[in-house]
């Protein structure tokens, strides 16, 4: 009994399993991405533009389907039960969202309105809505002084806190956070970094977070996969990935000693691209 | 003065019969970013089925008007389930030409189910002159516009506080806004569109009713769509007050035009004045007057 019980304790919160990704029934994307997200943790998909990123958050929050991609193999549970056949608002109701790349903002809404189109699928009142709000703007006080200004008028920065807000306003469990520091200065990337940690310590929100500034996001998760041409090609904890020379050389810019030649550059991608 | 205030009076109330379907297009347009060509044969097709089921079924008029009404939410539901859907993610320009398609589905099947024929509608919405506005101020208006325009009135009201203030209209705006971020939220695309689609059924059998008291429910009702679109130019695509004044702009230029410039160059300006007004409002502010600026971050 006590084993069963530590055994369902150490079960992953999310557990992504050899899933395969076809757009438009023959752009094969992802080809048997496996990943384990646990309660509570922050964990980095990291890799180049085209990796595959992108697809495997949207796999999860089930947003493929609208763009005619499709999960041809493998399965998605969440807290122990298959969602890969639920659609984004049944999702979002079991706790899973996503803030997409790019931020999204409803340009034409305030930023109040934007934050409380996040609670739309609540069904907990007003009440219970309006005091997470105050909570939003105690996190991001910056979306109180604008609360009334059109979120199409805000900076990119404010954009990717309503982005965050509105998400928050939705009592998630776990966060999709696709590309968070995209075209924003390094100042702004460190505050929402900075603010991701604190929902994850002060609110237990599990992040999976998509992150092309490899150096931000290994600082900032505990765990991290690198993902090449749609495969996983690495994966470890954040210390252990900061340390791999190959991450060091390909994605943190640094290298030991002498500059490599680039010929004797080690590829991860064994077959040439236009085999696979 | 009197005749030139009867002449803008007219030309208000004719505006608001305009508005009526402009309105239609306005909610569409912002909730799916579709421009729905069927519009005018919506209205169409929703005053012929009221009058159908009042003369066939003989259902009195309530009941008629609640039977129609169920009707366009039906066809909201089969538009949502058999055209949106599968084109989901399509072009706006694809939705559109499936819009046209629309109009003549729904053209053919009012022919098929309730006969080509000019019928009367009947509602006992007053008819002739109001007697009150001529003795008192020796007007003459016709008390069907009146009516049309309280009824306007009101329909605006209601949808612009369905719109503003509640949840549904909220997400019907972030629909409009952007599909794809409004799904990560949790909004049901499909839920939205029948709900839209269904408000502009409704709206439509309003100006069924009004266009079909006025002059018979006929085929060419539908062409009413075409004057429609120059309100739209002029009020924007995305405002509903801006398609009621936009309708009576329009309204009020065409008479005032027809009668105090007809004479000069040789009449039936009435015809081609609100496509002018148009073609200048696209050439100096192609968003309308109350359209939502075009939004551009650099």
């Amino acid at each position: 009994m006590a084993e069963a019980d530590a055994a369902i304790d150490t079960r992953p919160m999310l557990s992504v399993n050899n899933i395969e990704v076809i757009y438009d029934h023959v752009i094969l994307v992802l080809k048997g991405v496996s990943l384990e997200v646990p309660e509570q943790g922050i964990v980095a998909l990291l890799g180049a533009n085209g990796a595959g990123k992108t697809t495997t958050l949207k796999a999860v929050s089930n947003l493929l389907r609208a763009e005619r991609g499709d999960i041809t193999k493998g399965s998605i549970e969440f807290q122990g039960e298959r969602i890969d056949a639920l659609t984004p608002a049944q999702l979002v109701q079991q706790g899973v969202i996503q803030v997409m790349e790019g931020r999204h903002c409803f340009e034409h809404l305030t930023v109040e309105e934007n934050l409380l189109t996040g609670a739309y699928t609540r069904r907990d009142g007003s009440g219970a809505i309006q005091q997470d709000l105050e909570l939003v703007y105690s996190y991001f006080p910056r979306l109180k002084n604008r609360s009334r200004a059109q979120a199409g008028y805000t900076s990119g920065g404010e954009q990717q806190m309503i982005a965050l807000g509105r998400a928050l306003m939705s009592r998630p469990k776990m966060i999709l956070l696709d590309e968070p520091s995209m075209g924003l200065a390094p100042q702004l990337v460190e505050e929402i970094f900075e603010n991701v940690e604190r929902l994850n310590k002060e609110e237990g929100v599990t992040f999976l977070l998509a992150e092309q500034n490899t150096n931000i996001a290994l600082r900032y998760a505990d765990h991290g996969y690198i993902l090449e041409n749609g495969r996983v090609v690495l994966d470890g904890t954040a210390a252990e990935l900061r340390e791999n020379t190959d991450v060091k050389e390909f994605y943190l810019g640094i290298s030991e000693g002498e500059r490599i030649n680039f010929r004797d550059v080690k590829h991860y991608r064994r077959r040439k691209r236009w085999l696979t | 003065m009197i005749f030139f205030i009867e002449v803008v009076l007219s030309g208000l109330m004719a505006g608001v019969m305009y508005s009526l379907v402009a309105l239609g297009f306005v909610l569409i347009f912002k909730a799916s970013g579709i421009f729905n060509f069927a519009q005018g044969v919506m209205a169409l097709f929703a005053a012929l089925t009221l009058v159908g089921l009042m003369e066939k079924f003989g259902m009195p008029i309530w009941l008629a008007i609640i039977g129609t009404i169920a009707v366009m939410i039906a066809l909201a539901w089969a538009i949502e389930r058999f055209m949106l859907r599968p084109l989901v993610n399509q072009e706006p320009i694809i939705l559109f030409m499936a819009t046209i398609g629309l109009a003549y589905v729904l053209e053919g099947m009012g022919d098929i189910l309730w006969g080509s024929d000019v019928k009367m509608l009947d509602l006992g919405i007053p008819q002739g002159a109001s007697d009150w506005m001529l003795d008192s101020f020796d007007i003459y208006i016709e008390k069907l516009e009146i009516f049309a325009a309280a009824t306007a009135a009101v329909m605006v009201t209601f949808l612009a506080i369905f719109f503003q203030k509640t949840r549904i209209g909220r997400a019907l705006r972030a629909v409009a806004d952007d599909h794809q971020a409004a799904l990560s939220v949790g909004i049901s695309l499909n839920t939205i569109w029948v709900i839209v689609w269904s408000v502009a059924g409704i709206v439509a059998l309003v100006a069924g009713i009004m266009w079909g008291s006025k002059s018979g429910v006929q085929f060419s009702l539908s062409l009413i769509a075409l004057k429609a679109l120059p309100v739209l130019i002029l009020g924007g695509f995305t405002s509903v007050p801006g398609a009621i004044i936009g309708g009576m702009i329009i309204g009020v230029g065409e008479k005032v035009a027809e009668i105090y410039l007809g004479p000069i160059i040789g009449g039936a300006i009435e015809n081609w004045f609100a496509y002018m007004l148009a073609l200048a409002f696209l050439l100096f502010r192609p968003q309308g007057l109350f359209g939502e600026r075009i939004i551009e971050r650099v």
